[in-house]
């Protein structure tokens, strides 16, 4: 019973630290530049058909084809906001018209992967991810502990770029006052350009993590939405060090209902999670 | 258009709707409109809240869902007669958009819609878990062997729909111009300063909520007779919450006609892909104009006829 508890909760914080780098993305486009993005988990998915077909057809790792196809990820995320932009964002019509934008992004995604490649579940071929290793009683898989530790290295390096580069500190400026930005000679657009496209470029990488724990569907984007902007939310919107840890809460709260629920449970808690917080606390754990 | 006029054609379409039923015998017909005649339903209850007011709502199939359940629920364990399951089923949808409405709509309109999608998702969820209405599996459902009125129980689902649909439209347009739409509106437009009109707003949006929520269990409620084999995957599929709101957003959002023509047009464009193209092909064109409306033509289609007529008279 113990060791199931402690298996639960360590499986739980590496499952969490997963999901930050599914977040990421969402912590910058929701959390600072205010863009609704619910595409992102589609986005996401995107990346792990792209590490499927690198590793079904060459063999490649899935981690270095999340880095490879990054790049280009980047050129989408500053096209799809470019039309973001200049459709919704400069008229002030993104609240209704921008979400039904990303809605219908998400559909464009998830039925072209469903014609392209059918509902099957898709996986991955790596060496290593077969392998575990054994602390003590509690056992973990080389599948959960090397996306946890790429996300967690994705989450510093964000941060890091965040609090000491000058465009990251370019766009936690635009995030406080885009006005005052313009004033001091700085076009908010184009800094808004670069974070956007910097957030669907994390869902490269995050979508070939994804594919390494599990195999991936087309519709399963759906289930983490809800996961995203819970962690999102409660991690303080636009924080990455509150997405970490809101990210392992979650990881924790759905590895224990699992193990004592049963599986199907667990994407119920990352809703109760986000009304919670949504009733409760609305600035999140770390709000300002 | 006017109040009398207005309820003259309502029930115009009505007469004419079952007198049809007399002259066509092809079932197939009365197939394809129950279908169209569900989205003008859907797209009229999605609209009552999502354009008049401006909140996004991206669950109507978890609404949907709730109504045929609850149907489902009454006839397997009561065999409830019709009437029994609508007023149930409308009675669950409504209660479900209150409390959600009450729940999230404090806050800003974003979040109410990321609630609505993970809402879906965690219902579907319980529905599989359910062994009661067969999980994930589904369950079976037996039409009754006579329907009351007309020579087979298609043709009278067609009617009932088809009574259901003009009820919703009629809802709608009383909305629009009463005090509750010209409060609705003005949610739409500036919130804050319409809550320093002293516009109720909290309860106006709770309100439009909970009418949504009722009409779309409304239209649920049939479907179990319709498809006779209920599971999840088809009760909660992604096409209602992408048509319902794809129909108003290409017909207009602003008057209860733009999401009757969007249902129309969509509904009917895609029974007929259906039945010529694959029907992924046909969900992904629904997706692809859906984008390129909102971008191109934000008003939809009445705002484009109003565009050029203003430009005729000009």
């Amino acid at each position: 019973m113990l060791d199931l508890f402690v298996n639960a909760i360590v499986a739980g914080v590496f499952l969490g630290g997963f999901y930050a780098a599914v977040t990421l993305g969402i912590t910058v486009a929701f959390g600072l530049l205010n863009v609704v993005n619910i595409a992102h988990p589609a986005f996401v998915i995107l990346g792990s058909y792209a590490a499927y077909v690198a590793n079904a057809s060459f063999g490649a790792d899935p981690v270095l084809t999340g880095l490879v196809c990054a790049p280009l990820f980047f050129l989408i995320g500053v096209v799809v906001y470019r039309v973001y932009y200049a459709s919704f964002e400069k008229t002030g019509e993104e609240s209704l018209r921008g979400l039904v934008f990303f809605f219908g992004i998400v559909f464009i995604i998830e039925v072209g992967l469903l014609i392209q490649y059918g509902v099957d579940y898709r996986l991955v071929e790596a060496s290593y991810l077969g392998k575990s290793i054994q602390l003590g009683p509690v056992g973990v898989a080389f599948r959960l502990l090397i996306p946890c530790a790429v996300a967690v290295a994705l989450t510093a390096g964000l941060s890091l770029f965040l609090s000491r580069t000058f465009f990251g500190r370019a766009i936690k400026a635009v995030a406080q006052d885009a006005e005052a930005l313009r004033l001091m000679g700085a076009d908010p657009v184009r800094i808004k350009d670069i974070a956007f496209g910097l957030s669907i470029a994390t869902a490269s990488l995050a979508g070939a993590l994804l594919i390494m724990i599990g195999p991936v569907e087309p519709s399963m984007n759906r289930e983490y939405i809800g996961r995203v902007f819970a962690v999102a939310v409660l991690g303080g919107m636009g924080s990455t060090g509150g997405t970490l840890l809101a990210a392992v809460i979650l990881g924790v709260a759905e590895s224990l209902t699992a193990t004592f629920y049963g599986p199907s449970w667990a994407v119920a808690v990352s809703f109760g999670i986000l009304l919670l917080a949504l009733a409760v606390r609305p600035a999140g754990l770390f709000g300002r | 258009m006017g109040g009398a006029r207005f309820w003259t054609a309502a029930i115009g379409v009505v007469v004419v709707g079952l007198l049809v039923t007399r002259v066509i015998s092809n079932q197939y017909y009365y197939f394809a409109a129950y279908v169209i005649l569900q989205y003008i339903v859907l797209a009229t209850a999605w609209n009552i809240l999502g354009g008049y007011t401006g909140y996004v709502n991206f669950g109507t199939a978890a609404f949907f869902a709730m109504g045929a359940y609850t149907s489902l629920v009454l006839i397997k364990a009561l065999s409830a007669p019709l009437p029994v399951l609508l007023l149930c089923a409308g009675a669950v949808g409504g209660l479900l958009g209150l409390g959600l409405g009450y729940l999230t709509l404090r806050l800003k309109g974003v979040f109410f819609s990321i609630a609505t999608l993970a809402m879906a998702v965690v219902l579907q969820t319980m529905f599989v878990n359910w062994e009661y209405v067969g999980g994930s599996r589904g369950l079976s459902v037996v039409r009754p062997a006579r329907a009351p009125f007309f020579s087979n129980y298609v043709e009278f689902l067609f009617a009932v729909m088809l009574v259901i649909a003009v009820a919703a439209v009629a809802v709608a347009w009383w909305i629009e111009h009463s005090w509750v739409g010209r409060g609705l509106t003005a949610i739409r437009d500036n919130e804050e300063a319409a809550e320093c009109m002293g516009v109720p707003t909290l309860r106006l949006k709770v309100l439009a909520t909970t009418v949504s929520g009722v009409l779309m269990g409304i239209a649920g409620a049939p479907f179990p007779y319709y498809v006779t084999f209920l599971e999840p995957g088809s009760a909660f599929n992604l096409d209602y919450a992408v048509n319902s709101l794809a129909m108003p957003m290409i017909g207009g959002t602003t008057t209860w006609v733009g999401p009757v023509i969007g249902a129309i047009l969509l509904g009917t464009a895609q029974q007929v892909a259906t039945v010529t193209i694959s029907s992924a092909l046909n969900l992904l064109l629904v997706g692809v104009i859906l984008v390129a409306f909102v971008i191109l033509a934000p008003q939809g289609l009445v705002g484009l006829a109003r565009r050029l007529t203003a430009r005729g008279r000009a």
